[in-house]
């Protein structure tokens, strides 16, 4: 596996007593753990609004796959982090149950949409209470 | 440094098409910037040194799932836009700030956890194989072979599931 070196807070800080310059560079430049946390929660952000802003069913699947995704990333960030495969373990049994919520899920849209012929959910209020 | 451009341009090319997907009003072209989101995803794998992970991204999802979305939207006829309707009790903007509010959990928990001092990094167990995706599929075929036997008759319930859901009789 290959060898990272993110470095940790501390490292930094007394790098900074010594030469300030070359702290700011190494911070400005290294890409932590965090960055990777960040973007994810961002992009899993954006499923969160299109789940609950749309109102086209296949739209809120695709964002439900947005979702899955940035898991993954966060998953695989701290596997590599860490340096130890099982994250990736992880994200293959999410990638399989993603494959088949995807399958059920477009199945259920086009039994939905044989009865109903929508595809809008906010026309799918039979069981609303 | 070239790590850093690779992550940041990566990192904007995913958040834009997750942008395009969620806002486009055409539901094809919204599965074709998902296509090109998975793709993005896939490089930031290999970014992380998951090459067999990137595979099987490429493969499964950009193969494979949105296959099945395009033969839906191909399937579902749209001659009436679903935006169109609209309902006065749906409150979108409370969405948005609801979300917002995940957001900024999560980054306080990001901010917090990072302040906190590095744990020691603990290798992973000694495996007689190298490589990205012999290691992989070593694990998953000892320490992990009954999620994988699970892993795998979850995936027959679902393929006939899918099936039962979508014959018109049976």
């Amino acid at each position: 596996m290959r060898i990272r070196d993110w470095g940790s807070g501390i490292g930094v800080n007394r790098q900074s007593i010594r030469n300030p310059q070359s702290a700011i560079r190494n911070t400005r430049i290294m890409i932590t753990p965090t960055h990777y946390m960040l973007l994810s929660a961002a992009l899993f952000m954006i499923g969160v609004i299109g789940v609950l802003v749309r109102r086209n069913i296949i739209i809120i699947f695709m964002s439900i796959e947005l979702i899955l995704n940035a898991v993954n990333i966060n998953l695989i960030a701290y596997s590599a982090q860490l340096q130890n495969v099982i994250g990736q373990v992880f994200a293959v049994f999410v990638i399989a149950v993603a494959a088949a919520e995807a399958a059920v899920g477009l199945g259920i849209i086009l039994a939905l949409y044989r009865n109903k012929e929508t595809i809008n959910i906010d026309e799918m209020n039979l069981m609303r209470w | 440094m070239g790590e850093a451009i690779a992550f940041y341009f990566i990192s904007a090319c995913i958040l834009g098409f997750a942008l395009l997907v969620i806002t486009t009003r055409d539901t094809v072209h919204s599965v074709l910037f998902l296509v090109a989101d998975f793709l993005f995803v896939a490089a930031l794998y290999v970014l992380l040194g998951a090459q067999f992970l990137a595979a099987i991204q490429i493969l499964v999802y950009a193969g494979g799932i949105v296959v099945l979305y395009l033969f839906v939207v191909m399937l579902v006829n749209l001659k009436r836009p679903p935006e169109a309707h609209s309902d006065p009790h749906r409150l979108t903007k409370v969405g948005i700030g609801m979300s917002a509010a995940v957001l900024l959990e999560l980054g306080a928990i990001a901010a917090y956890s990072s302040q906190l001092p590095a744990t020691p990094i603990a290798p992973g167990a000694a495996m007689p194989v190298t490589g990205n995706t012999e290691q992989v599929g070593w694990l998953l075929y000892t320490s992990y072979l009954i999620p994988f036997e699970i892993a795998s008759m979850l995936l027959l319930v679902a393929m006939i599931g899918a099936i039962v859901l979508a014959k018109r009789e049976l």
